[in-house]
């Protein structure tokens, strides 16, 4: 039966070709804007850490003083941690593993002949960084905590650096001049960067900064190395901008928490330490401003999707809409146009359901090719996006669930848009149209 | 005998349009439905696009498409920076088709580097500032800083529309120079009714007395209309290893300047970093700080278009489909005496007449997707005239996708009637 609907309804496609076509094209245009553009906000909504994120949360406190009033346009001060309260943190170990960290970005001599100086973008990072955020090591190794204790100086490369800076030979135990400082290469790592890029700073770019050096903190500060990012002070004069200092959040921190029930107690741990700084008179404001993000909840609370991204969702979705409404009209002039045919079948037996299945199925034949259609309009505007120099453009592209999403959402809406015209249509009362035939 | 055209003439002809609409009554309801929506939608996204267009379209007050710009890093440690920026200014200006040349530390209108700081028009000022704990309301204002070398007015192509450039002992390396110079929108919001040359203004640190006022400079970030050309020129030297050469040319020459400069540079010291991409002549630095939009404004028009053209195949489709069902009525028609402008004339106005029922709610549509936009997306107010051009605009389309159907139907013959379908 399913295979006679068919072809009955290729047969009615094509006795309107005109029509047909003006259905598929309209609902392949819908379809191909929507898709687009819900593809750029999936890739920018994914989730960068895919099996470890639902373990990784960043704590924040509020340091602030009572006083402070917040300009409309800077950065948040408290989105960063104060560097007592990271080492604060740190040393009280209440997660399975803890990290602070904050970027650089290093002028790199190479030793190698023929190599000019160049800049390239790090991160300076206390020892868990590694283990916590699950990256692999090609070869050596992440530094320990005794090395942040004794301010080691050296550095992991990541495998684009490490073939940059020494080809084919091997990197490990070689000596990198990065600023005015020498650094002895522990490890490499495979090339890694998360998309956004989570754990950095309000101020980078996060669909297209990437890592290629990390080396420790406690090395940074000693040494004054140059930070990326919103650096937020408060205090009077040059104490107010110290690294080490109480009154300037410059510092992310991330922990590792296997539980939901440990997260809790995290949660609580923050809140009493921010009670324990208050009542020493460090901090001013009620200790329960302390907060514990998850990770898809910080990307949440960070809003990295820019409103234009949006804007253009809710504009092809109006479009998709108004494409809807033009194939329900042309459907139903199709279907109630054919009502002879309709009774006929009516009077040989054919039951509302027979017919209004058969109807259905001429629609979701639409949405097929529709959604066809639409997939190449899609491949097409994501392309588009890629030639354009936005931050995110290189990251629209489709993967498989996004090309089946495609396919599925032109067939239902094509046999949403099916519905109202075929229960219509198989409303006909058979006996009054053949009548007038 | 032809009836000639006439009002009366018209009148009679809505009854059976109406009659007609009503045996059709779902259809004709779903394209007017997507007529509203057309509107509605196509308003809003006009106006957001005529707002983006006047943004980018911006003014900076500077000789743009005579400008071009090249950064030069130098990596040496204790090298002596002035000598080594007056070296390179002296090469850079030996360079054919350079009419001038200065150094910045980094600000440039629209260039996105900025440094900005409070400064207020007297000291009492800066009290009620401090009483308030905020700038607003206190006759203070937060102005961009501009800095460079001698020559700066010029080499921007500024207008001193008051006072004078500075004196070549004004200018300082360290510390903060005592003079400015502001532009006349910063010199309004300071001395609102008054005159603002030689006044002293106050940055809680120390007096900057306004030597000259000029016509317009932009901030190098967009802020609000309001503050936007809030700039201030003092005469600071740069004195970082990182600095931005500004060259002035003839517009054709930029490229050939900016990658004879390029070479020049290093020809004097290769001990430098000169990243291509902050190579980049003023209009690349433009389009760079308006990218989004532009992007905007392309996938605005494509949409707005693409909605259009689906709303016009929907009402040509759905008139073909209309006429063909009533060939038979439409020879019966021309049987009894209705000429082909008759016709014609039906078709038309049985289009203007759905388009019409869908611009009326399509306006108040539209009005309302406006305050939805406002509230999420700070988009002004969508001003009343764009409603009635809206509407016109679809009436238009209507008319135009109707054409083709309309006429084929004014081809039937009257013999059609004779003849059973």
């Amino acid at each position: 039966m399913f295979r006679y609907y068919i072809d009955l309804a290729l047969r009615s496609l094509k006795r309107t070709p005109v029509l047909t076509a003006l259905m598929v094209m309209a609902i392949g245009i819908g379809i191909g804007a929507s898709m687009t553009m819900i593809t750029v906000l999936h890739v920018m909504t994914d989730d960068p850490m895919p099996g470890r994120s639902a373990q990784l949360y960043t704590p924040h406190l509020d340091p602030l003083p009572l006083d402070h009033k917040q300009g409309g346009d800077g950065p948040d001060p408290t989105d960063n941690l104060t560097w007592p309260d990271a080492m604060a943190l740190l040393k009280a170990h209440r997660a399975t593993r803890q990290a602070a960290m904050a970027g650089g970005s290093l002028l790199v001599r190479p030793g190698r002949t023929g190599l000019r100086p160049f800049y390239v973008d790090g991160r300076y990072a206390t020892a868990d960084f590694f283990a916590m955020f699950g990256m692999s090591f090609e070869r050596g190794q992440g530094w320990s905590g005794a090395d942040d204790e004794a301010r080691a100086r050296v550095v992991v490369l990541s495998d684009t650096l490490d073939r940059k800076l020494f080809g084919d030979a091997d990197g490990i135990g070689q000596m990198v001049r990065m600023g005015d400082n020498d650094f002895r290469v522990i490890g490499v790592t495979a090339d890694w960067s998360p998309k956004p890029m989570f754990y950095a700073d309000a101020s980078a770019q996060h669909y297209s900064d990437a890592d290629e050096f990390f080396l420790p903190l406690s090395v940074a500060v000693d040494l004054k190395l140059q930070t990326n990012g919103n650096q937020s002070g408060w205090g009077k004069g040059d104490a107010g901008m110290s690294l080490t200092g109480a009154e300037m959040t410059w510092l992310q921190f991330w922990v590792q928490l296997d539980s939901p029930a440990k997260a809790e107690a995290y949660r609580q741990y923050l809140i009493d330490y921010s009670a324990q700084q208050k009542s020493l008179g460090r901090f001013q404001r009620p200790p329960t401003n302390a907060k514990l993000y998850s990770l898809m909840g910080w990307l949440a609370h960070e809003n990295l999707v820019p409103n234009d991204v949006r804007l253009q969702l809710w504009l092809a979705l109006g479009f998709l809409f108004v494409c809807m409404i033009n194939i329900v009209a042309l459907l139903l002039a199709k279907f109630l146009r054919r009502s002879g045919e309709i009774s006929v079948r009516r009077a040989l037996g054919a039951g509302r359901r027979d017919i209004f299945v058969q109807l259905g199925i001429e629609s979701a034949l639409i949405g097929v090719a529709g959604g066809a259609l639409g997939l190449l309009v899609a491949q097409l505007g994501l392309w588009s996006i890629r030639q354009r120099p936005d931050d995110y453009a290189h990251l629209a592209q489709m993967d498989v669930p996004m090309l089946l999403g495609t396919l599925a959402l032109a067939v239902a809406a094509s046999v949403l848009a099916g519905l109202l015209p075929a229960w219509r249509a198989c409303r006909v009362a058979p006996a009054l149209q053949l009548k007038t035939m | 005998m032809p009836a000639p055209i006439t009002g009366e003439n018209t009148t009679m002809q809505i009854r059976p349009i109406l009659s007609t609409l009503r045996h059709h009554k779902l259809t004709a309801t779903l394209l007017t439905l997507q007529v509203a929506f057309t509107c509605a939608i196509v308003c809003n996204v006009a106006f957001m696009v005529a707002n983006r267009v006047h943004r980018i379209d911006v003014p900076t007050g500077i000789a743009e498409n005579e400008l071009s710009v090249i950064q030069s890093k130098g990596i040496e440690k204790n090298e002596n920076v002035q000598a080594r920026h007056a070296a390179d200014l002296a090469a850079l200006r030996a360079i054919p088709g350079v009419k001038s040349v200065v150094a910045v530390s980094y600000a440039l209108p629209l260039g996105q580097d900025e440094s900005s700081s409070g400064i207020c028009p007297s000291k009492q000022a800066l009290d009620r500032a401090m009483q308030l704990n905020s700038i607003e309301g206190s006759g203070c204002v937060e102005p961009s800083d501009y800095d460079g070398t001698p020559g700066l007015i010029d080499t921007l192509g500024l207008r001193l529309v008051e006072g004078r450039d500075f004196l070549p002992d004004e200018y300082v390396t360290q510390g903060k120079p005592s003079v400015a110079i502001i532009t006349r929108a910063l010199a309004q919001h300071l001395y609102p009714g008054q005159p603002a040359l030689g006044q002293s203004m106050y940055d809680g640190d120390k007096f900057i007395r306004v030597v000259g006022i000029v016509d317009t400079l932009l901030r190098p970030n967009l802020r609000r209309p309001g503050v936007d050309y809030d700039s201030m020129i003092m005469p600071q030297l740069p004195d970082d290893a990182s600095v931005a050469y500004v060259l002035r040319s003839a517009p054709q020459n930029r490229q050939r300047v900016l990658k004879a400069a390029a070479a020049t540079l290093v020809k004097v010291d290769p001990n430098r970093i000169i990243n291509p991409k902050r190579m980049q002549t003023y209009s690349q630095i433009r389009a760079a700080y308006f990218q989004r939009d532009t992007t905007m404004i392309g996938l605005l028009i494509a949409s707005a278009l693409g909605l259009l053209f689906v709303t016009a195949l929907g009402i040509a489709g759905l008139a073909n489909f209309w006429v063909q069902q009533r060939t038979r009525s439409i020879g019966i028609r021309r049987a009894i005496g209705a000429t082909r402008g008759d016709i014609l004339r039906y078709f038309q106005a049985e289009n203007f007449l759905i388009v019409g029922l869908g611009v009326l709610p399509g306006v108040l549509l539209a009005v309302g997707l406006n305050l939805l936009l406002m509230q999420h997306y700070e988009l002004p107010r969508l001003p009343f005239w764009y409603l009635p051009v809206g509407a016109a605009a679809l009436w238009l389309l209507g008319q135009l996708a109707v054409l083709n159907p309309a006429l084929r139907a004014a081809a039937v013959p009257p013999v059609v009637a004779t003849r059973s379908v």
